[in-house]
């Protein structure tokens, strides 16, 4: 080791032997300090790989959605809309949808029922999303008794459970013929939820949203971009309220260390001096207290950075669960795929680490810049 | 070998409680020789015994060591003549509480960064000659009085300093530890040091082994 | 315990003592350290491989999502405007009448849909 390397490390010797003196009071810090750390990277690992996921998976949802408004809520859409649209140019598809919300009173869970595109459900039978499963204990086979609308109790057999790696977009949804779901609900036919349109070129989708509009005036068209900016503004960690309060939280913290720092006790005061009288340059009495302040935090940044990531990606942010669950029955048991935003981890380390440290070296300053004249007398 | 010339402290000058601790103090410190500052509290000794050991500077006046001045150096310097020249013994020990005695002893080499294994090599066979071997991990605080003197002297010894400073050295000893304390400075006396010390125990000032003893009052010198 | 004025010292005097090796205090914090850094920088390298497998892991996911035409994630299923976030029109959280106040915890956490300027 060189010369300068090898004095750091000297002083690291007496700032850790030092801290170690009080190492109830001094772990303590630590553990709060990491504490913290953790729940700011937790929230914002969890927010930027959820971010990410819905970005991935929701390209897959529908160019345009057309809703039809009555009195500024969402209404039923008539069928023969389509036949208004007719044939506009870039659009390769167009077909209404059918799906709705249903309470379910016995475990208090709403389940979104659709009818789906790809396949044919038999009457009678449902598919189920996994969180379904697990909330009413059902399997394939198994009967779900519903009441509809008309105050009739439907009876649908489980014919299969949606994949659970899927559960993130299914955890509440149940599949069901046409026939059944207007039924059930009492939708006459020729009416949909609302229309679906495909359009191949991604340019052109606003220029058909623009056309629809046109066309029909009582509707509002729902494009694929803004459902990700959608998602991607939810997950956005600076407008997150829970980001904000823990923000603060690390702040109360600085403060806090701050002041305990900032009284430095006659103890303190002299033991600079001391350091000063058997050689110490102010340098070294600087850089040593320096190092404390990057030391512990520095650790306090490893701690929790590492224990949140382990919290978000292999615990599957065990924590949040019930904050994000709310009111909630049904949460859909899903693993993140591990990903980490450079920019975001750096500035959270440079937020953890730099007013801690500067917080820790100001208060002795004058101290460590006066003359060790001091000690000498008595 | 340590000269001063005409050197006068005040404190808070132009303020109402203006205080000459040291005024216009001349004098030599010849080398591998035991020097007694004496006097009564507040006579200086100590003020004078810091600016010696480039502990402080002179409001006006010159300290030379080996005919170089050392009022202008910048603080860098000062502080390197400090750790290479001067070792320094206070009147309360002055220890690093919580630290061991071993600890305790290496901390003055640490800006000098030598290799680890050899710095402690180095602070054992002091702490071996002083008889404190058993005791290198002890926490300072567990320490009798004549042994915290030990460690001090250890600690003011580890960078091989040409000059020992002590304070008021057996303030807290009894009279047995200030002979055996004395004895310890003619040992250091007869390798080659030169030893400067403060005191009003006559136990230090009428010992054998002293060869001058200067008197001060009120910040002047009494007798050169 | 009287010490021995002659056997003074220079640097290596003859007393030196066999005792055993000293540790210093900063070599288990300091390694403990590092190897948090490693465990960082293997975050890193961990979340940047797996990054790279895109369609290896939501596979089921993606095809349920285009097959199915779903719009929005399962994950605040409390209300309507919850669930469906990008469907939600703008007075869905006031559902029964204007001065009925948003009092779904997750509404705290999700903010109001986004209008493109049109």
């Amino acid at each position: 080791m060189s010369h300068p390397l090898r004095r750091q490390r000297y002083l690291i010797d007496f700032t850790l032997a030092s801290l170690w003196r009080r190492r109830g009071k001094n772990l303590g810090l630590l553990g709060v300090y990491g504490l913290i750390v953790f729940l700011l990277a937790s929230v914002m690992l969890f927010s930027q790989a959820l971010r990410r996921e819905a970005g991935l998976l929701l390209e897959g949802a529908p160019a345009v959605t057309l809703q039809r408004l009555l009195a500024g809520r969402h209404d039923l859409i008539p069928g023969d809309y389509l036949t208004r649209i007719g044939r506009l140019r870039g659009v390769s598809d167009q077909y209404g949808r059918l799906w709705g919300y249903f309470f379910d009173p016995a475990v208090r869970a709403n389940y979104t029922l659709m009818v789906p595109r790809d396949r044919e459900v038999a009457q009678g039978e449902v598919l189920i999303g996994a969180g379904i499963a697990r909330t009413r204990g059902l399997g394939p086979g198994d009967v779900l008794s519903l009441r509809s609308a008309g105050g009739t109790a439907f009876a649908f057999r489980v014919a299969e459970v949606l994949a659970a790696e899927a559960e993130l977009v299914s955890a509440d949804l149940m599949l069901v013929g046409e026939g059944d779901f207007r039924t059930f609900f009492g939708i006459p036919a020729g009416m949909y939820t609302d229309l679906a349109l495909e359009v191949r070129n991604p340019r052109e989708v606003r220029t058909v949203a623009e056309k629809l509009v046109t066309l029909l005036p009582d509707t509002r068209p729902i494009l694929r971009e803004e459902i990700l900016r959608t998602y991607d503004a939810l997950f956005q960690w600076r407008q997150g309220i829970v980001f904000v309060l823990l923000a603060g939280s690390l702040l109360a913290f600085v403060i806090f260390a701050w002041d305990r720092a900032s009284g430095l006790s006659a103890e303190e005061r002299r033991e600079i001096g001391i350091l000063k009288a058997i050689g110490w340059e102010t340098g070294d009495v600087l850089r040593m207290k320096f190092w404390e302040g990057a030391l512990v935090s520095l650790a306090a940044f490893l701690l929790g950075y590492l224990a949140a990531y382990a919290h978000v990606f292999l615990a599957d942010a065990a924590l949040f669960a019930p904050v994000l669950k709310g009111w909630a029955v049904l949460y859909p048991q899903f693993r993140l795929v591990p990903y980490v935003d450079g920019l975001q981890v750096a500035t959270l380390f440079f937020f953890t680490v730099f007013p801690y440290t500067v917080a820790t070296l100001i208060p002795i300053w004058r101290a460590a810049t006066t003359d060790p004249d001091a000690v000498m007398r008595g | 070998m340590i000269e001063l010339c005409e050197v006068t402290k005040v404190f808070h000058e132009g303020l109402p409680n203006e205080l000459r601790a040291v005024d216009g103090v001349s004098l030599t410190i010849a080398p591998n020789r035991i020097t007694v500052l004496r006097g009564p509290s507040g006579s200086g000794k100590t003020t004078l015994l810091s600016m010696i050991g480039c502990l402080a500077r002179p409001t006006s006046g010159r300290i030379l060591l080996h005919g170089r001045n050392l009022s202008g150096l910048p603080e860098r310097f000062l502080t390197a003549v400090r750790r290479e020249t001067f070792g320094f013994t206070f009147q309360r020990f002055n220890l690093i509480q919580g630290l061991s005695v071993l600890a305790n002893v290496m901390l003055p080499a640490y800006p000098l960064a030598p290799d680890h294994g050899e710095l402690v090599a180095r602070a054992r066979a002091l702490l071996a000659q002083f008889g404190l071997k058993d005791k290198e991990a002890a926490r300072v605080e567990w320490l009798s009085g004549g042994e915290a003197q030990r460690t001090a002297i250890c600690r003011a010894l580890i960078n091989d300093p040409e000059v020992l400073i002590a304070d008021e050295p057996t303030a807290n000893l009894d009279s047995r530890l200030s002979r055996e304390f004395m004895g310890i400075m003619d040992g250091l006396k007869a390798a080659g040091r030169t030893l400067i010390l403060t005191s009003h125990d006559p136990e230090v000032f009428e010992a054998d082994c002293v060869d001058r003893v200067v008197t001060l009052h009120d910040g002047a010198v009494l007798d050169p | 315990m009287t010490s021995d004025p002659e056997k003074t010292f220079g640097s290596t005097g003859p007393g030196a003592p066999a005792g055993g090796r000293v540790p210093r205090p900063s070599t288990w914090p300091l390694a403990l350290l590092g190897l948090g850094l490693v465990l960082f920088l293997g975050t890193l390298g961990h979340a940047a491989w797996r990054g790279r497998q895109p369609a290896a892991a939501p596979g089921a996911q993606r095809e349920l999502v285009a097959r199915l035409g779903l719009s929005d994630l399962a994950l605040f299923t409390e209300a309507r405007y919850t669930r469906h976030l990008s469907q939600a029109d703008l007075h869905s959280a006031f559902q029964d009448h204007p001065m009925a106040l948003d009092h779904f915890p997750s509404a705290s956490l999700v903010p109001p849909t986004p209008i493109s300027g049109r």
